[in-house]
């Protein structure tokens, strides 16, 4: 089986995210800059099924991104993935989810694939749109936001549960499909020594634009940022403080009642 | 037309979704701009019905399909149908409600009709001509305004709770019976089943009050009384990332940047430090009420109100104080 976890590089979910000077984006000095969160469930997922179906199964990490994305790639090796395709060329710039999904799609056409796994969405630009449009590209199925994963005996399907508003949709698919997954998922587990120094052997193969057929960046601009706005400042913290316990929540409820209205 | 709206009249378990009224609120206002119709689509069970409810919302069109196939949600035996009818109207925008489905559906059918996407709008304006939405980035730490470029259809989905919802006004709809162009075979994935989550709360992302909690609730059975205070007031219970990690509670009531992101009017934080991804995902709620031991706790920084002490002690008179006045 050909298992494919894409990913992203993204900040930590810890940094704090300022506007830059300019006004045009944010400052990255100084910020961290890791796996994106959610394509950890990916990898694990992938690595997961590798181990279940067994055979000639592999999985392969496949980025579009900076140079600076390469230790993530390793770190995704060292989890235990077989190989990596990083996609990375300056005129790609910050590519907006219809020239993401149309790179991501001539690469995985030859790369070949009976399943992709993804994170739900990425936390920097939080969209949630590249699999959705990969998937149309690719004339496959998509299942988003899914918490729990299983194939068929055949391999041919899967049953699914994705997260909605106070449940779950159980869903039934065919394959090849591209899974898109949610924290609750799996446990991701960490890179081991033995994997960190396995890591450094395996294959990661650089492609460029124009390696995959592209004469500059495919699709053009679909939407134009105006601004960039800093959270409203939010006002001072009323402190409510008595000598009883009880007197400060009745004053507390009391505020939300009248003050506040939302009781 | 190019200047009309084609809004999607989510249908969740027969009803139609709370945020479909805030859609066709932002609808009006484009309409105004554009001096386009307003119409809208409704699939599924109970679509007729719902269709029904909508009549005296100054809608042109309201398009409905209950038939077998799209009975229940697939994304791609919705997303053809939409498609479809989207080539056949082109309106120039269409909007969904930033909820699971509606998430799940709106790029897949943008990706069909090679439109422009903005997820998760928070607000919606017409400025010098020309559209505005702005949507959260970075997990909600900044925002961006974002027009379309040239003239493709514009997809957004609107979060839930931030546009006021439209009143009823205008004349009757059409409602139009649109039958699907869809077959069996091009519903590759299928709903087999809808799971309910124990508890019967509404959903984090739904609730106008959340009363959540944080490591320091030491425990999962310790929860109790944030429900009894969250089933009181008819709301949800969450839970910051450090609690779910911790194991006391599952992560679909996780609220923060790896969890769900939420804005009710009313957010209880018992015993949350508030972290940055935490205060992510619940900065935008109308009040915030902070109870923590903590006098330093970043949380009250976000917070509208704040008391420092055991939330052991506080939330439970707190819910005998609430229950006097109700």
């Amino acid at each position: 089986m050909k298992i494919i976890t894409l990913l992203k590089r993204v900040p930590d979910t810890e940094a704090r995210i300022l506007i830059n000077k300019e006004g045009t984006g944010i400052q990255e000095d100084g910020i961290k800059f890791v796996i994106n969160t959610y394509d950890e469930y990916a990898i694990e997922e992938g690595l997961l099924l590798r181990e279940k179906v067994g055979g000639e199964s592999k999985v392969t990490v496949v980025c579009m991104g900076p140079e600076e994305a390469t230790e993530l790639i390793r770190t995704a090796l060292a989890m235990g993935a077989d190989d990596a395709v990083h996609i990375c060329d300056p005129a790609l710039g910050k590519p907006g989810p219809f020239t993401s999904a149309a790179v991501l799609a001539k690469a995985l056409q030859e790369e070949g694939f009976d399943i992709i796994f993804c994170g739900k969405q990425a936390i920097d630009d939080d969209m949630a749109q590249v699999q959705a449009i990969l998937a149309e590209m690719l004339d496959i199925p998509q299942v988003n936001v899914v918490t729990a994963f299983e194939i068929s005996d055949d391999q041919g399907k899967a049953v699914l549960r994705r997260s909605i508003e106070g449940g779950n949709e159980k869903v039934e698919t065919s394959l090849p499909v591209i899974v898109s997954c949610e924290k609750g998922l799996n446990e991701p587990r960490y890179a081991s020594l033995p994997g960190i120094m396995k890591a450094k052997k395996k294959e990661i193969r650089k492609k460029t634009l124009s390696d995959l057929g592209f004469d500059g960046a495919p699709g053009t601009g679909r939407a134009d940022i105006l601004k960039w706005l800093p959270l409203p400042k939010s006002g001072e913290c009323r402190m409510i403080e008595a000598e009883e316990l009880g007197d400060g929540v009745k004053e507390l409820v009391r505020l939300l009642r009248e003050e506040a209205k939302v009781l | 037309m190019a200047n009309d709206i084609l809004v999607y009249g989510e249908i969740r378990g027969g009803e139609l979704k709370k945020v479909v009224k805030e859609l066709i609120g932002a609808a009006r206002l484009i309409a105004q701009n554009t001096s386009g119709s307003i119409d809208a689509v409704l699939i599924g069970e109970g679509a007729s019905v719902a269709a029904d409810s909508l009549k005296e919302y100054g809608l042109r069109k309201i398009y409905v399909n209950e038939e077998e196939l799209l009975k229940s949600y697939s994304t791609e035996g919705y997303a053809a149908f939409l498609a479809n009818l989207i080539g056949e109207a082109s309106p120039g925008y269409v909007l969904f409600g930033a909820t699971a489905q509606g998430r799940d559906l709106a790029p897949r059918v943008g990706a069909k009709v090679d439109g422009v996407i903005f997820s998760d709008c928070v607000d919606v304006r017409y400025e010098d001509g020309k559209l505005v939405a702005k949507r959260p980035v970075y997990s909600g730490k900044l925002f961006i305004e974002i027009t379309p470029r040239g003239e493709r259809t514009t997809f957004m989905t609107i979060r839930p709770n931030n546009l006021p919802p439209a009143e009823p006004s205008g004349s009757g709809a059409e409602i139009v019976a649109r039958p699907a162009s869809v077959t069996r075979e091009m519903i590759r994935a299928l709903v087999a089943e809808i799971i309910p989550l124990a508890g019967g709360r509404p959903d984090v992302t739904e609730a106008d009050t959340i009363v959540s909690g944080g490591r320091a609730m030491k425990d999962g059975a310790n929860f109790k009384i944030l429900e009894d205070l969250a089933d009181l007031l008819g709301g949800a219970v969450g839970a910051s990332r450090a609690a779910v990690d911790a194991g006391f509670t599952e992560h679909a009531l996780q609220v923060g940047q790896t969890g769900k992101i939420v804005n009710p009017k009313l957010y209880i934080a018992c015993g949350i430090s508030g972290a940055i991804q935490h205060l992510a995902g619940m900065r935008a709620s109308k009040v915030i009420v902070a109870i923590n031991k903590d006098p330093n706790a970043p949380i009250f920084e976000r917070a509208h109100y704040g008391i420092v002490g055991d939330l052991f002690e506080i939330v439970p008179v707190m819910t005998e104080e609430i229950k006097k006045i109700l």
